[in-house]
């Protein structure tokens, strides 16, 4: 069992409110990603869940029991953090055996549940190293390596691949899904990369703030984002926003556009500048000066544009996302 | 400086260097031969400086002449004693300032600095006194107690510094994995800190063995470490330098060992981390 | 990390250093504070009066008190020139590239583990001496007079034993800040058309001075309770000629056994000291924030 709800979650540090009162409920084996630009109280609500900080009100309960009490090693979860805090002077066998020696778990049993777990995460072949002799990739292994022989109710991950380079974050990516697809354990995972978020997750949570701005599955805060700030934060080009006529013409305050639901053409509604075109093959993104400020276009395929060129641009109007003065959707 | 130099420049460089170099070492090097010259040739005008019967009589007859040994192992006993007692007392309060500091650790940093500063003169009439009446003049067990106090601002101090390096984060992690604060401390802060510790027993060590203001006004004949001892040659007694650099070679030579190993945390533990 | 729990035991564990210090500070010096009103003295039994500042006004009228202010300005004064200088020179001449400068750099360092007892009798026994020292036979050998050091010039004898002590401290600590200046900053001056000299004094004092108040302020700490030095040499003498302020109180506590004279010139001391550590506190306090 894994389940988690948070009742009236509130922290403060010192006079400055990080994390307003809240409330979020989290399923047994869902992975949940908690998504927001940084600094908003990511790492913050993870770590007051693991219980290294103390609440400044509400409750936390694991399945149904009360929690906030609790000390971290308790709560029986396990954490995954950013700079993977393995423990330099003990190699990767010791690492991932350090938790159930703490436990007083029988050697044998010790020894058994460490070899599975690396051969779940396929690190046998360094397993008598330190992890000062491992690469990035190698290291994260062994921290997921050292929370799954625990068996917690729950993994926590701060931002994991945030280390990692581009290549590697996107197989690390790949694999801690699969991961959670195998042992269908609750996960809650911190990012800022909307795109792990999209990719990951079956359930996002947006924080602004110290704020839940929304919390649904990928696609829903894709196509039905409560208010302005999740419609700019989920999408990649970001969503164009205009205010004004055009905005009126759909009896709203602001409209939105996503760059993907905006296509090119001899003629159309809007006419602009190409200023940068960014050519990948697979799609062409354009950012194009217009009366309404730089729009982003997002095309299929390659469009044979280019800096300097004047376009038209029609957008779907059914995709349109309007907003109130106060940027609720409307 | 990554600047290409000529070989001219470097061998001028490398002249000047080691005059200066040997210049400045020569005294020591000086009472280390003269330790092994007889009485006679100690004295020899013109110096002799490698044309001696060289002789290994001195060390016996500063041993002879004085409980030489003894004051060897009160020095060992005083300042070992004194620096893991310091540790021992340290290793908590910096694992506290480092990992959760509160509004007052700055404070309470600054004020146990403060303390180093407090000159030793000013508090020395009470602590004869206090002594006197506990019976603890003339003992190592004073001695260890009053270097510890000495040496406690600047073993914390160093710790802090290293301390502050280990990043929280692999606490917290073994927080999570179920460690109570006292396997933390045993099993992840202190190995992971090996170095650093090492570094401050090595320079505490060092300080205690040399200090010389209380060894000097708190030991008489049976605790005197080295540094009080030497003082004894202090009243010439017919010739006596060669025993004089005898028992001086042998009460410098294990500190000079060390702390040929210590440069750099001497430089981290003196200037209280303000330079690295 | 900040758990009520985890603070509640950071308390806990800072406590035993935090209590031992404040004793080992409240309780000496409360009672040097106590003793420096009372007239005191060891070799006189019976009651100890109080009698206010009576100590104080003994100690700055006390005929050695300030010739022993006068030197202990001197014996600072005078080996911080020496070492700051003479550092700074060393540190500039270790930082050149050139052959064993590991094993210059050890040469240089050793006095600094010689214990104050031992550099103190060698020099003097050694060197100074007028009959059998080194430098009698130098001066024998340019036909000079061989010079008496320590009976006339007892305290530019004892600055010259001390600063040949802290003389490797200076220099190991600007050393340590030369080699942390950035190289590329002084390539990139060197590409701005700053000659050697400019460079020394736009770039590198600037990166030293910080290091050179560290020195400073720290060895005056030591240099103000210098003790054994003097002990072992000159015993304070010829006359007060080499009493500086802590072997002023130690003569009136120790050998004289005056208890409440010896308090106030502790006190004294104490005043002085602080002066100074108020500038080293503020510098390294502002280190602290970063
Ligand atoms: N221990 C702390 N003391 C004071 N403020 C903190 C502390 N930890 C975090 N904060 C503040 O709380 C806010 C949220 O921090 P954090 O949760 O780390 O953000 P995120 O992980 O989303 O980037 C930040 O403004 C940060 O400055
Ligand atoms: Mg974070």
């Amino acid at each position: 069992m894994g389940q988690i709800e948070l009742k009236g979650v509130a922290k403060r540090f010192g006079d400055a409110e990080v994390i307003p009162p809240l409330d979020l409920k989290i399923e047994d084996g869902e992975f949940v990603v908690f998504v927001g630009p940084s600094g908003c109280g990511k790492s913050t609500l993870l770590r007051l869940i693991a219980g290294l900080e103390d609440v400044s009100g509400g409750k936390i309960e694991i399945d149904g029991r009360d929690a906030t009490a609790e000390r971290p090693a308790q709560r029986g979860l396990a954490m995954v953090f950013q700079s993977y805090a393995l423990y330099p002077h003990m190699s990767v066998r010791k690492n991932i055996a350090f938790p159930l020696k703490m436990a007083k778990v029988p050697q044998a049993e010790i020894d058994a549940k460490v070899n599975n777990a690396a051969e779940i995460l396929n690190l046998a072949s360094y397993i008598d190293r330190r992890p000062g002799q491992l690469s990035g990739g190698q290291r994260q292994r062994v921290a997921i390596g050292r929370a799954i022989v625990r068996n917690p109710q729950a993994f926590l991950f701060d931002e994991p691949l945030s280390n990692l380079d581009a290549a590697l974050r996107v197989n690390m990516r790949l694999e801690i899904t699969e991961l959670h697809n195998t042992l269908k354990t609750t996960m809650i995972y911190v990012t800022h990369d909307q795109v792990e978020a999209m990719t990951m997750a079956d359930k996002i949570v947006v924080l602004q703030a110290g704020k839940i701005e929304q919390v649904g599955s990928p696609l829903d805060l894709y196509n039905h984002p409560k208010n302005r700030f999740v419609a700019g934060f989920i999408g990649s080009p970001k969503m164009n926003f205009m205010t004004g006529a055009e905005a009126a013409k759909h009896d709203a305050h602001e409209i939105g556009f996503r760059p993907e639901h905006i296509a090119v053409g001899e003629t159309g509604d809007w006419k602009g500048k190409v200023t940068v075109s960014e050519h990948l093959g697979s799609d062409t993104f354009l950012h194009v000066d217009t009366e309404f400020g730089i729009i982003n276009v997002r095309a299929n395929g390659n469009v044979d544009v280019h800096h300097g060129d004047t376009i038209w641009m029609t957008p779907d109007r059914s995709k349109v996302h309007r907003f109130d003065a106060a940027g609720n959707t409307l | 400086m990554a600047r290409a130099s000529t070989t001219q420049r470097k061998a001028v460089v490398t002249v000047c260097a080691w005059a200066v170099g040997l210049v400045i070492f020569f005294p020591i090097l000086w009472t280390i031969l003269t330790s092994f010259k007889s009485e006679v040739d100690a004295i020899a005008i013109p110096p002799k400086f490698l044309n001696f019967n060289w002789t290994l009589d001195n060390y016996h007859d500063v041993q002879e002449r004085s409980r030489y040994f003894l004051h060897f192992m009160n020095s060992v006993i005083i300042s070992l004693g004194s620096t893991i007692l310091a540790l021992i007392i340290a290793i908590p309060a910096a694992w506290s300032m480092a990992f959760v500091p509160g509004r007052r650790t700055k404070d309470i940093l600054m004020w146990m600095l403060s303390t180093k500063m407090l000159p030793a003169v000013g508090v020395l009439v009470p602590i004869y006194l206090i002594f006197r009446d506990f019976g603890l003049l003339d003992t190592r067990t004073g001695l260890i107690i009053v270097l510890t106090m000495m040496n406690l601002p600047i073993v914390v101090w160093m710790l802090y510094t290293y301390f502050k390096e280990i990043p929280g984060e692999i606490l917290e992690a073994a927080r999570m994995d179920g460690a109570t604060l006292s396997k933390e401390i045993i099993y992840i802060l202190t190995p992971m800190a090996v170095p650093g510790i090492a570094s401050t027993l090595l320079l505490n060590v060092i300080l205690s063995w040399n200090e010389a203001f209380w060894t000097l006004n708190l030991t008489a004949a049976n605790s005197a470490p080295l540094s009080a001892f030497i003082a004894s040659y202090s009243s010439p007694e017919g010739l006596f330098y060669a025993k004089l650099s005898a028992a001086s070679t042998m009460a410098i030579a294990p500190i000079l060992i060390l702390g040929w190993f210590s440069q750099k945390q001497l430089v981290r533990g003196l200037t209280f981390g303000a330079v690295k | 990390m900040a758990t009520q729990a985890s603070r509640a035991a950071g308390r806990l564990m800072i406590s035993p250093a935090v209590i031992l210090l404040l004793m080992w500070m409240i309780v000496p010096l409360g009672m040097t504070i106590y003793f420096s009103f009372l007239r005191y003295n060891l070799l006189i039994p019976g009651e100890n009066p109080f009698v206010g500042l009576e100590n104080y006004s003994y100690f700055f009228t006390d005929p050695n008190f300030w010739p022993s202010l006068v030197n202990t300005l001197f014996l600072v004064g005078g080996v911080l020139l020496i070492t700051t200088v003479g550092g700074v020179l060393l540190a500039l001449l270790l930082d050149q590239p050139m052959w064993g400068q590991g094993i210059v750099r050890i040469l240089v360092i050793a006095p600094f583990f010689v214990m104050p007892t031992v550099s103190a009798l060698v020099w003097k026994n050694m060197f100074m001496n007028p009959v059998n020292g080194v430098f009698a036979w130098i001066a024998n050998v340019f036909g000079l007079p061989a010079f008496d050091f320590l009976a006339h010039a007892p305290l530019l004898s004892i600055i010259l034993i001390v600063s040949w002590q802290w003389l490797p401290f200076a220099t190991l600590i600007l050393l340590t800040a030369l080699q942390s200046l950035d190289s590329e900053q002084l390539e990139a001056s060197e590409m701005d058309g700053a000659g050697p000299l400019a460079r020394f004094f736009y770039i590198m004092v600037p990166h030293l001075s910080r290091a050179a108040t560290v020195v400073i302020l720290i060895q005056t700490i030591f240099l103000l309770s210098v003790f054994a030095e003097i002990l072992v040499t000159t015993n304070g003498g010829p006359g007060n000629a080499s009493t500086n302020l802590t072997y002023l109180v130690y003569s009136q506590s120790l050998l004289q056994y005056d208890v409440g004279l010896g308090s106030a010139g502790g006190i004294v001391a104490v005043i002085l000291a602080n002066i100074v550590a108020i500038f080293l506190m503020r510098m390294i306090g502002k280190n602290l924030e970063t």
